[in-house]
């Protein structure tokens, strides 16, 4: 009797995760009409704004993990190894993403760095693309500091710390070789969820006006019919390819550790 | 009939036969104890009591009524687990009260109840805490309570003295004794711990790859073990190989010295193999042991009331017991001394 | 000596928070600050004088509506995402369904609660648009008009069913590791005092699961509630959402007084402080057994 709601279950919402894949996948290849075709990848990618915006969000998604290694890894170490009592400060802060929606930070930026503000980011493309950076490092942070923290708490910061400090070792050298290799697989797991969220990104691209893959994917969709699934097909397979690399490194370390 | 009757159960998990063919007849009242390395089966046969597993052949009766095909929840049986198993989400009292509850016992009478066991095992200040807020022992002594509340017709103790710190497991294995007598309730020990079943149990059972290899008072399997695994499994052994002089008598040599062993049993073969506990050899001429051999002490572990020595005698390394004496240091490394002993101590060790 | 102990212990705190000094800047000038201006300029007059007649001028009509529709899609969706999820979850560990069935589908969920925003959109249309895969399905096989029917996916349910493609695998990547935590011995001790398995549910595992489900729902409306990018890729901007007319107001389409829309912000940041102090008192209250 369970095993058959359990069955039911399960078929039910796979069957409700299937449809909407089937379903964009199968509209993505009737372009043409009365045969399946690839016509429509096809236009997509002989679209140049395709590439531009592609290219656009890929540098700022790797600006977005380099910017968030850099802010949450030395950070996480710190609070664990010197300054526990500021934990709930920081976690606190890193929960807030979650809780302020994405269009209200993005308003506040827009009236906090305008051109007329004493630090006028949006007076220039460059000085946005830095906003946007650091907008999908707010979002990204969340997800950032949680994996980074999860990975340090397996291994045991404190003593690693001092034994290389007995050795000579600066906080460079203990950050860049000892810390970080040993968080490696939470750094890289952070960067990949990074890069998915980023690469999708709409609201904070579109309203700072910058010419990013979100905003390129609901333009297209508002014009035409046969590209936006084929988009969808193409989003589809940078988020799973995404997580399976995810999923990668952390099996990967997991077989280390097996054999270590 | 006996109160617990367990006839023929077997269980195997697909091809993998962990319990075999194991019955057992338990009276009313009776602490019984399953020993057994792990994955003996001991822990299986208690969770088909349970009824958390289904046998795959076999009966189980008590108090004349067939459970075999009962669900856990009808069955009226208490059960304590080895660790982490009472709700976090529930204070003591609310634990304690929890079968009463599900079985819809008015209020009244169920805080009369969980009172009375909570006074039971002295926590009746610790009525309101939540499990977290207790130690390892305390949370284990609720437990019991908890699984006495509703006056299950069974006890079903699955290691639960495991998880604790050595002094806890000691106490409160002599409290769950002097309960369990008091009530007078039929009790099933699973433990791999001989020292534990032997202390508290009126019977034990020595469970080897799924089958009962022996059943007995804990001074019966001690000193009268059948198999060659309940020998080795339960204290230590002393073995040594003999020459067989009369094998009607039941007359042998042990290093050139003679013994008789017990019933005047000897194998018919030339030689054959007979143990010794640690304390049956005697350090020194002993009045009343049936011979001396040499030996060479090559071992001393003081242990406060017990000493004991590990000595080669007859070319076999052999441990042996005695009492700490004020007045009496004990033998160094390296000395000869002499060694008394008995044929009559004697295990004949078969199988 | 021990005066030169205190003296330098009161000159290494301050330096031991410095470690935390880059972190600082950032969360204040990208997020506390922001948030900051939002509130202050909710509360402005357009000479920079204090007001309140910014929240006042919420009080229409549409804007009314636009906030009863977000949070209604919000609890909706939530709460539907949280059944789902937690019946196929519950149903993964406990339903006795064969164990390859875990790992795919957590890894499905990784990927299904990332899919949203845009393409999500495309999807659904695809699918269930006028002119979708279902949609023409079941009229050319079974005659079925799902618009005849009153079926829209550019409509309050037709967002619901959206929005529950990302809602029940966050669901399902959260509760599961609490089933998981779930221990055996708490069924079988249940099990053997005479409870069912209802009982059993009722009585400890829901109530053990209670701060995470409660936890999740939270983290699920608030999801819901600052979606911009699906509904807006779904229906443009004429769906009466808060987002929707937020972003729109960002862009300067509507509404003309800029000090509106911090209002409008306002009100956004207002109903998910409320929802998440809901969440944490009730949390506190369903934890006084936890460490």
């Amino acid at each position: 009797m369970t095993r058959f709601f359990a069955w039911s279950a399960l078929l039910f919402g796979s069957l409700y995760f299937l449809l909407p894949l089937v379903g964009m996948t199968e509209f993505s290849l009737k372009m043409r009409r009365g045969e399946y075709s690839f016509d429509a990848y096809r236009r997509v990618f002989e679209d140049p704004r395709f590439w531009e915006t592609f290219s656009y969000s890929l540098t700022l998604a790797v600006a977005t993990i380099v910017v968030g290694v850099f802010l949450v890894a030395p950070t996480a170490y710190w609070v664990r190894l010197k300054l526990p009592q500021a934990r709930p400060f920081v976690e606190f802060v890193t929960l807030l993403p979650l809780v302020i929606p994405a269009i209200v930070l993005v308003f506040g930026y827009i009236r906090l760095y305008n051109t007329s503000s004493w630090l006028p980011m949006t007076g220039s493309a460059f000085g946005t693309d830095i906003l946007l950076t650091m907008g999908y490092t707010t979002l990204a942070l969340p997800y950032m500091y949680r994996s980074v923290d999860t990975g340090l708490r397996t291994i045991d910061v404190a003593t690693l710390t001092e034994a290389a400090q007995s050795l000579g070792a600066g906080w460079i050298t203990i950050l860049g070789r000892i810390i970080l290799p040993n968080v490696m697989v939470a750094v890289l797991s952070g960067a990949f969820l990074t890069l998915a969220i980023v690469m999708g990104e709409f609201t904070m691209a579109a309203l700072l006006n910058r010419p990013a893959f979100g905003p390129f994917m609901q333009l297209l969709g508002a014009n035409r019919a046969y590209e936006p699934p084929a988009l969808a097909v193409i989003a589809f397979a940078i988020t799973w390819g995404c997580m399976g690399l995810m999923q990668l490194v952390t099996r990967f370390s997991k077989h280390e550790r097996a054999k270590a | 009939m006996s109160f617990l009757t367990i006839s023929h159960l077997e269980k195997a998990f697909g091809s993998n036969l962990v319990v075999k063919d194991f019955k057992l007849e338990v009276e009313k009242g009776e602490f019984i104890s399953l020993l057994g390395p792990s994955g003996c089966g001991k822990t299986t046969v208690l969770r088909m009591m349970a009824g958390f597993e289904r046998p795959t052949s076999g009966r189980i009766r008590i108090d004349g009524q067939e459970v075999t095909g009962l669900k856990a929840n009808a069955r009226n049986i208490g059960m304590m687990f080895q660790a982490y198993a009472l709700f976090p989400n529930l204070t003591v009292a609310d634990n304690v009260g929890f079968g009463l509850k599900v079985k819809g016992v008015a209020r009244t009478e169920r805080e009369a109840r969980v009172a009375e066991m909570l006074d039971l095992i002295s926590l009746s200040d610790m009525a309101g805490r939540f499990p977290f807020q207790l130690s390892g022992g305390q949370q284990q002594r609720v437990a019991l309570a908890r699984a006495l509340a509703p006056s299950p017709r069974v006890l079903l103790l699955d290691e639960p003295l495991s998880a604790l710190d050595a002094k806890v497991r000691v106490s409160l294995r002599n409290e769950i004794r002097e309960i369990q007598q008091r009530l007078g309730i039929t009790t099933i020990f699973v433990t791999h711990d001989q020292e534990e079943a032997m202390s508290i149990s009126d019977r034990i059972v020595v469970m080897n790859a799924g089958i009962a290899d022996q059943v007995g008072s804990p001074f019966e399997i001690y000193n009268r073990p059948t198999t060659r695994f309940v020998a080795n499994f339960v204290g230590t052994l002393n073995t040594f190989s003999v020459k067989v002089e009369d094998s009607n008598l039941g007359k042998v040599r042990l290093a050139g010295q003679a013994l008789t062993l017990p019933g005047g049993f000897a194998s018919s073969g030339p030689e054959m193999a007979i143990a010794l506990r640690p304390e049956a050899l005697r350090l020194g001429r002993e009045p009343g042991y049936e011979t001396v051999v040499m030996g060479r002490i090559e071992d001393v572990h003081f242990m406060g009331s017990i000493i004991r020595l590990r000595a080669r005698v007859a070319g076999e390394s052999v441990v042996m017991d005695t009492f700490n004496r004020a007045d009496q240091p004990p033998p160094k490394p390296g000395t000869e001394v002499e060694i008394s002993l008995s044929g009559k101590d004697a295990i004949i060790l078969r199988g | 000596m021990a005066k030169d102990k205190v003296r330098r212990a009161e000159r290494r705190l301050p330096l031991e928070w410095l470690g935390i000094l880059p972190f600082a800047i950032f969360s204040v000038l990208f997020l506390i600050l922001p948030t900051m201006r939002i509130v202050t300029g909710a509360f402005q007059s357009p000479d920079g004088g204090f007001t309140l007649q910014n929240l006042a001028d919420l009080n229409t009509a549409s804007i009314r509506s636009a906030y009863w529709t977000s949070i209604k899609l919000s609890l909706i969706s939530a709460g539907l995402g949280c059944a789902i999820g937690f019946a196929m979850a519950a149903a993964v560990i406990f339903g006795g369904l064969p164990k390859g069935v875990r790992s795919p589908l957590l890894t499905f969920s990784g990927v299904a609660s990332n899919f949203a925003g845009v393409p999500l959109a495309f999807a659904f249309i695809a699918t269930l648009g006028p002119v979708g895969l279902i949609t023409v399905w079941l009229k050319t096989e079974f005659g079925i008009n799902l618009r005849a029917m009153g079926f829209n996916l550019l409509s309050f349910w037709g967002l619901v069913i959206t929005y529950l493609f990302f809602q029940i695998p966050l669901m399902i990547l959260i509760i599961t590791p609490a089933l998981d935590g779930l221990k055996r011995e708490w069924r079988e001790a249940a099990a053997v005092l005479g409870a069912t398995t209802a009982q059993y549910w009722r009585m400890v595992a829901l109530p053990i699961l209670f701060p995470s489900l409660l936890g999740t729902f939270a983290l699920l409306f608030a999801n819901a509630f600052g979606a911009v990018a699906t509904a807006f890729a779904l229906t443009g901007p004429q769906l009466n959402i808060v987002p929707i007319k937020l972003f729109a107001q960002i862009r300067g389409d509507v509404l003309g007084n800029p000090n509106l829309g911090y209002a409008l912000a306002f009100g956004m940041i207002l109903i998910t402080v409320v929802a998440n102090t809901i969440y944490i008192v009730l949390r506190v209250r369903s934890e006084r057994w936890l460490k």
